[in-house]
């Protein structure tokens, strides 16, 4: 039984250098902060970071599989408040949870909530699925 | 600096884009996911950005795609896309401002394919000064 309030399971999910440069191919987004220290450094970046839209993408898995399929996603926004840094050699985690908000005849609401290292990086990030 | 004119436009993309299995497989296997028979809601990025960096940087609106940070992105998917989809993208800059020497442009793109809406994607660019 699905209700307002009820809070689906956190899953973990793993970036790691060699996913930014799947992620790179498969999106074609090669901006070099995604894969370059020097250059992101020399952008003013601490280390590489991950795609914004990648980490995106990733929450939509966690949203995909809750609701059975991706065709069940009708919307899906975020804001991106905080870079998830990925160094090399590391699997940083994206941890995310979520929350059901509202629930209409054919539609299921979430509030969704990403951090990594313990740090908000996605704000106001919320799902629209299919019932 | 975007050329204020060009606030509340519409800006059509010249060319159509097919999307095809593979770059769907692709996308699906760096987020390790198994249905690959429609691509994963993102997706659309994939299209819409290229696109509207195509139409935005035209020299007679001017915006600076080099100096970009991605903000925050929504999606309304009317329909998954499948391989096969052949899109023309439309773009219309929603809103403008200038905050701290930053600009902070709000594009939204509609995907077609054929007549039908598929896709739309708002995204809040910021150009950093």
């Amino acid at each position: 039984m699905i209700e307002v309030g009820m809070k689906i399971a956190e899953r973990v999910f793993y970036i790691d250098r060699a996913m930014l440069k799947a992620y790179a191919d498969a999106s074609g987004d090669q901006n070099p902060i995604h894969q370059n220290e020097e250059f992101a450094r020399s952008v003013g970046l601490p280390n590489v970071i991950s795609h914004g839209m990648l980490t995106m993408a990733l929450v939509g898995k966690f949203v995909s599989d809750w609701a059975g399929s991706p065709s069940a996603v009708k919307e899906f926004s975020a804001r991106f408040v905080k870079p998830v840094i990925v160094p090399a050699d590391q699997k940083i985690d994206l941890t995310v949870s979520a929350r059901v908000s509202e629930i209409n005849d054919d539609q299921i609401k979430l509030d969704i909530s990403a951090t990594s290292a313990g740090v908000k990086v996605l704000g106001m990030s919320k799902a629209v699925v299919q019932k | 600096m975007l050329n204020p004119d060009s606030v509340g436009r519409t800006f059509d993309g010249a060319e159509s884009v097919t999307v095809s299995q593979s770059q769907i497989d692709a996308f699906c296997a760096v987020l390790d996911e198994k249905n690959t028979s429609v691509a994963p809601p993102t997706f659309a990025i994939r299209i819409s950005l290229d696109q509207s960096q195509a139409i935005l940087s035209a020299p007679e609106i001017g915006l600076d795609w080099s100096r970009l940070v991605h903000g925050d992105q929504k999606f309304d998917i009317k329909r998954p896309i499948v391989a096969g989809d052949s899109f023309t993208c439309s773009s219309t800059i929603e809103s403008y401002r200038v905050a701290a020497g930053n600009e902070i442009v709000s594009v939204r793109s509609d995907l077609f394919s054929e007549k039908e809406l598929v896709v739309s994607t708002w995204s809040t660019l910021v150009v950093r000064a």
